[in-house]
């Protein structure tokens, strides 16, 4: 096993990122080479299948109740005692909640080299090192970043920055049920509840995102970006001066001190586009922007650029994709 | 209670503009600042220290000298301490680095009872050192927190967020913590904090005096290494259409329609 990669799942499946690093995996190495552990509980046989269908040769499944949410030392020991067995040279995870968390705690446990929140990989001809690459100072500037002694090579990918591997172009994989030791699932941490979010409007997931600036005015004009949003099926997401504003949440805040989005479709309205909001979202693969400005920087980015006031804007275009139908 | 604070002095982005043409980075008089999230880990421990009267906040930073000024700030804002470790030695540290660093001031200074981090800086932008610092001393850690619930003697409840929702959880002490934003608005220093401020001296440790081999820090202690760097291309050529009237207004808005018509559906 040359690579390894971190797979994440709920309850009911395997999630999209697991997918996508597998993509990753298969830049580099052949489906023989790659391998994939999963911490969970309760998903069914079939998701593991399909799963080990896009291509993964060994499978390592540990299940129990105490796996379902991250928690440092049980995920670290795992890792670690993985790490052993099957000593892969790059051990890739997500760059998520979980990825952010899990990867660094392992990686000092390891004495292994991270490189976090990456956007391309690639392999040194030379060397057969690992180069990867991730914007940094808010996507100021690209660092392509290698580890040339210590092992394994450790990277967080960004969600959304490949695309998903297809089920069903592989056969042969190997999918090992394990449980852990009691000893490994000792933590610090206790649980005490868990609120689920509505995960569509989830934005780090979000394929479409309609997002938000000062344009908005008042906060009595939200329910018609809702709307908006709502027909398009996106997720909403805000800027900082919205946030600060207490119009929108915190965790709607996209940029520099916010999230970081990658999605196909990022529609922003009254958004001016800061470099710190820029950071969260330059990498979004088809950019619109709605704004009274003509010289609002957000429209150096964009595919298609409105210049107009989104308060009229929106009702005519609410109806005109009503009147198209279902999207 | 004793607490720690890390917080990192980082370039100001405000003063980071770009060149349209190049596409390269213009630091106008590049001004350092401390890290805007690291503020929130700070209030986060104001906080801890207001549910238990008489916790001790202690903030510790990694860096030149002018870090001690980030330091001055973080005192002005409330903290009781402040500790700057600044030598050539953990120059061009990677997170790995400077994780043994400030573990190793922590243990020299310490014990700790909480050790609070920003959730990430926004210069490097890894948000790994507060995980690694974890690992590097054993302690519990939960990330993301972006509200304490309750604080005892020998545990904390938190709630974090992730992807899915959030999270309740009770940590048992001592242990580390990374905070976002939520947390709490920054209050704003007071005129008896600042003058103490201006006047208090942050002692200065080097890495001799941690106990550190100059070997396991710095460039040469740093597992990752920067190959190259590049400035990505931002601008794209797109089409922009203009709303001058009722007539451009119908007209535009469709135009627009269809084209989140066709992105939606690809
Ligand atoms: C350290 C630091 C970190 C930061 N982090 C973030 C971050 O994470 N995320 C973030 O977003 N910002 C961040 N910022 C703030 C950032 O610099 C900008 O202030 C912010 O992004 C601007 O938000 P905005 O576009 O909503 O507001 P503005 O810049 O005020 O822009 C509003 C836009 O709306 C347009 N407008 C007004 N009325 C209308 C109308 N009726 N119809 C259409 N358009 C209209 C205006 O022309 C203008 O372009 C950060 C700043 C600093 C210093
Ligand atoms: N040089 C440093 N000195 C003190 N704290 C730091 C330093 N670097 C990182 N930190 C802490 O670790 C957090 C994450 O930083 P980073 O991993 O660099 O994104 C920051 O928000 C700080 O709380």
């Amino acid at each position: 096993m040359k690579v390894l990669i971190l797979a994440e799942c709920d309850q009911q499946k395997v999630l999209p990122i697991s997918y996508e690093l597998l993509t990753r995996a298969k830049a580099l190495v052949p489906e023989e080479e790659i391998g994939a552990l999963l911490l969970g509980a309760g998903l069914p046989r079939q998701e593991y299948e399909k799963f080990s269908s896009a291509g993964v040769a060994r499978l390592i499944v540990y299940e129990s109740e105490q796996l379902l949410r991250f928690r440092a030392e049980p995920y670290s020991a795992i890792l670690q005692a993985c790490v052993a067995e099957f000593k892969p040279e790059i051990v890739l995870g997500g760059a998520t909640s979980c990825g952010r968390s899990w990867l660094p705690y392992a990686a000092m446990k390891m004495h292994a080299g991270l490189t976090a929140d990456c956007t391309e990989l690639g392999i040194e001809e030379k060397t057969g090192l690992l180069l990867q690459t991730r914007p940094a100072i808010g996507g100021n500037i690209m660092a392509t970043i290698k580890t040339p002694k210590h092992r394994p090579q450790m990277a967080t990918i960004r969600p959304r920055s490949t695309a998903a591997a297809e089920p069903g172009s592989w056969s042969g994989g190997q999918i090992e049920l394990r449980q852990p030791p009691p000893a490994w699932l000792e933590s610090s941490l206790q649980e005490l509840g868990f609120e689920a979010v509505d995960e569509s409007r989830e934005l780090s997931a979000a394929r479409k995102v309609v997002v938000v600036g000062r344009g908005l005015k008042r906060p009595e004009n939200l329910p018609m970006v809702e709307e908006l949003a709502g027909l398009l099926g996106a997720a909403l997401g805000a800027t900082r001066e919205v946030v600060d504003r207490g119009w929108l949440p915190y965790s709607c805040q996209i940029g520099l001190s916010g999230r970081t989005i990658t999605p196909e479709l990022y529609l922003g309205l009254g958004v001016s586009g800061a470099i710190q909001h820029l950071a969260g979202m330059q990498t979004a693969k088809r950019i619109v922007a709605v704004n009274s400005d003509p010289e609002a920087q957000l429209f150096s980015l964009a595919d298609l650029s409105l210049v107009g006031n989104m308060q009229e804007v929106l009702p005519v275009l609410i109806s005109e994709l009503k009147r198209g139908g279902q999207i | 209670m004793r607490i720690a604070v890390l917080v990192k002095q980082v370039p100001d982005t405000r003063s980071v503009q770009m060149d349209e043409e190049t596409g390269t980075v213009i630091r106008k008089g590049s001004e350092a600042i401390l890290n805007p999230l690291d503020a929130y880990a700070l209030q986060a421990a104001l906080q801890l220290r207001q549910l238990r009267g008489g916790a001790l906040v202690h903030a510790f930073s990694m860096g030149p000298p002018s870090a001690e000024q980030t330091l001055k700030e973080v005192l002005a804002l409330g903290a009781d301490r402040a500790s700057l470790i600044s030598d050539r030695a953990c120059a061009g540290s990677d997170t790995w680095a400077t994780a043994q660093v400030l573990a190793a001031a922590l243990q020299k200074l310490g014990p700790f009872d909480l050790v609070v981090c920003g959730e990430r800086a926004t210069d490097g932008d890894t948000g790994q050192v507060g995980p690694e610092i974890a690992a590097c001393l054993n302690l519990g850690m939960a990330t993301f927190v972006e509200q304490i619930l309750d604080l005892q003697e020998d545990w904390l409840d938190l709630r974090r967020k992730t992807e899915s929702g959030f999270e309740s959880w009770r940590l048992r002490l001592p242990g580390l913590l990374t905070v976002t934003k939520a947390i709490g608005e920054i209050a704003l220093p007071t005129l008896a904090n600042k003058m103490a401020a201006r006047r208090a001296q942050v002692p200065l440790l080097k890495a001799d005096e941690l106990g550190l081999d100059p070997e396991s820090i710095g460039l040469k202690g740093s597992p990752t290494r920067v190959v190259k760097i590049f400035y990505p291309s931002l601008t794209r050529k797109g089409e922009l259409y203009k709303i001058s009237d009722e007539a451009s207004l119908l007209a535009n808005s469709r135009i627009l329609a269809k084209y989140l018509r066709e992105a939606a559906n690809k």
